[in-house]
């Protein structure tokens, strides 16, 4: 989690001195969710994320060097220079891709549940989307197949509260976003504090479990906060102050490190030990990265197809 | 000798492709029980359902679930029942199935196949009868298969379920009840070769799917005046075979290709781009296209036949041709 934290927010940094290109969407604060999750799936589960999906990628074990040299667009990125930042996938790790199409990537993640209900192997497929995904029909049909088929599906809204600039207050007629529209597909309501990272594990393990065993798809609202803009290039302006400080207070991070103080397991000075540790690293990392090479560009008209070639025509 | 209709055909080349490979499944709505057009039928008794999978009405859940599906190394056939309807779903088509291998740089691959009807000329109105291979041949991606004959029907959509990459197989719904001697065996019919459906040597015919018969009408009747006409069946759009296309073009000097969809902005646009791009100075007159007309499909027998193209359209474009004056019949110029 603290190594999310400090990757992007040293991208942040990069993007602001215009080493980044294209957008890019941080998860600052909404880290627990990707981690949380992706310690309750095994090596043979899927996951797919949304364009905000650096976090889950890594969290699945990504390399985090793969990774920056595709949002710096250095050669040896993880898609090969051809995704970016919105489209982070990681299939040795089990991440199936980012998708930058709100609610396009469900069903995506519903048909790899349903190969696993056919194959029988015991595969649990969890999908990660925004607040503001909960509006769009593509959720609705996805969520809908995967109860009436009773796949092995953990679908995992991430609520931070924002549909990019809009309250989602402002654009849903219920108070919850995925926990209120679950009874229409037969789901129980289930609402978890996200930026608690155990108390993600725990839900998410419940719901892996349940998947595993046959008993179909959960659906999980997990609340958070985007303690950043919808993207690099958003102040975020249309938030008060004070509803951002307040949700500062409430930082996965600071309340992970706290709980640990209190605990025992890790003093005040070690955690920012390890933190400072964890930031010279990146920093070490993006100075490494940004000495590579761009990739050849030639290799834009490669890969359309699966046999590494694009030819349309003879 | 054993007869098979394009209907049959369909079912035929699922069920010799579903004995062969287990990991080709199929899902869509009603399949189970055949479907509207029964291009399923006897599926599901006998593979099963764990084979044979009916869906709610879900366009996006039903494209995305084969795309999953094929992520997970399936290889899953999607049927959506009339092609109109792609336009429910085409956030799946478009954005994901058709971009997914190139922007993970090669980590996900799409074996699959999307099926369903196509075209015009029963009836069925503005929102079931379109010719919607156009809208595919935007998108870079995704295969084109759009079969003319029962036996292209089988093997090409065979063919389609055993290639590596997402195709769109387009079934024209006026073709079901055609016939032809039903091939022997397994069948298979490569993609991206198109067929020579009549040889001559005055003027070039291209059709596509349901066209493909009017350009051999047309090309009958011109053999009337004496006039030998090349009609070619592309059978696929993705990949194209333009090499048989210029070669007959040079050949010939005088092209007409032959479209259902309105000629605003047909496939034929595409081709004929390529004829004058690089086959311009073999060429003896002007390209020309018989689209369909450039308006929304009327129900009524006769209007829904003034907007489509047809064998007499076809004949009197290459007979202007022949005649040196730029044909005037086109329903693209409508």
């Amino acid at each position: 989690m603290l190594r999310i934290r400090q990757f992007e927010t040293k991208l942040d940094v990069l993007y602001r001195q215009g080493r980044v290109r294209g957008p890019a969407h941080l998860g600052l604060g909404q880290e627990a969710i990707a981690v949380g999750v992706a310690a309750a799936l095994g090596p043979g589960d899927a996951s797919l994320g949304t364009y905000r999906g650096h976090a889950h990628a890594l969290a699945r074990g990504a390399s985090e060097e793969a990774v920056l040299r595709e949002l710096l667009g250095r050669v040896g990125g993880v898609c090969g220079g051809k995704g970016g930042s919105m489209h982070i996938t990681s299939v040795e790790h089990g991440y199936y891709g980012s998708y930058a199409i709100v609610g396009g990537h469900i069903p995506t993640a519903v048909g790899m549940a349903w190969a696993s209900r056919i194959r029988g192997d015991g595969g649990v497929t969890a999908c990660f989307f925004g607040d503001g995904t909960t509006n769009i029909g593509a959720f609705h049909e996805a969520v809908n197949l995967a109860a009436v088929w009773k796949l092995p599906a953990v679908f995992v809204c991430e609520n931070n509260h924002y549909m990019e600039y809009t309250p989602i207050g402002d654009v849903i007629p219920v108070e919850r976003p995925a926990a209120d529209r679950a009874p229409a597909y037969g789901l129980e309501p289930l609402v978890v504090d996200g930026n608690d990272v155990a108390a993600v594990r725990e839900v998410a393990r419940a719901a892996v479990e349940r998947a595993r065993r046959g008993d179909g798809p959960t659906l999980v609202e997990a609340t958070t906060y985007r303690l950043t803009g919808h993207s690099v290039a958003d102040g975020g302006a249309y938030r008060h102050p004070d509803e951002v400080s307040a949700a500062r207070a409430r930082d996965p991070l600071v309340r992970l490190a706290t709980d640990l103080a209190r605990s025992g397991e890790m003093t005040v000075d070690q955690s920012e030990a390890l933190v400072a540790r964890v930031k010279g690293e990146m920093d070490a990392l993006a100075a490494h990265v940004l000495a590579e090479p761009a990739p050849d560009a030639a290799a834009a008209w490669t890969g359309m197809w699966s046999d590494g070639s694009s030819t349309w025509r003879n | 000798m054993a007869q098979l209709t394009f209907r049959e055909a369909v079912a035929a080349a699922l069920e010799q492709e579903m004995a062969r490979d287990e990991s080709v499944v199929l899902l869509g709505e009603d399949v189970g029980s055949g479907g509207v057009f029964k291009t399923t039928a006897g599926l599901k008794d006998r593979f099963g359902a764990a084979r044979v999978w009916d869906t709610p009405i879900s366009e996006q859940a039903i494209a995305g679930a084969a795309m999953g599906a094929a992520a997970a190394g399936l290889r899953p056939v999607a049927e959506i029942m009339f092609s109109d309807f792609y336009a429910t779903c085409w956030d799946q088509i478009a954005n994901e199935i058709a971009k997914a291998c190139y922007m993970t740089g090669g980590q996900l691959t799409m074996p699959l196949v999307v099926r369903g009807t196509n075209g015009g000329g029963l009836g069925f109105g503005a929102q079931h009868s379109q010719s919607v291979e156009n809208w595919a041949m935007c998108i870079p991606g995704i295969k084109i298969v759009s079969p003319s004959t029962p036996d292209d029907m089988w093997g090409l959509l065979a063919a389609s379920i055993r290639d590596d990459e997402p195709v769109l197989v387009f079934e024209h719904k006026a073709l079901f009840g055609t016939k032809a001697e039903r091939p022997t065996g397994d069948h298979l019919v490569g993609l991206g070769e198109a067929a020579r459906r009549r040889a001559g040597d005055d003027v070039t015919l291209v059709g596509l799917a349901r066209t493909v018969g009017m350009c051999e009408q047309a090309a009958d009747a011109l053999g009337g005046d004496g006039v030998t006409a090349d009609v070619l069946d592309l059978r696929c759009l993705v990949p194209l075979d333009a090499a048989a296309v210029l070669a007959s073009a040079r050949r010939t000097g005088r092209v007409v290709i032959v479209e259902e969809n309105p000629g605003q902005l047909g496939w034929g646009a595409g081709v004929a781009a390529i004829l004058a791009e690089e086959a311009f100075d073999d060429l003896r007159a002007p390209i020309v296209r018989v689209s369909g007309g450039n308006v929304p499909l009327p129900v009524a027998a006769a209007m829904e036949a003034e907007v489509t193209p047809s064998a007499e359209k076809v004949a009197a474009a290459a007979r202007g041709l022949l005649e040196g004056r730029i044909p005037a019949a086109t329903t693209a110029r409508a």
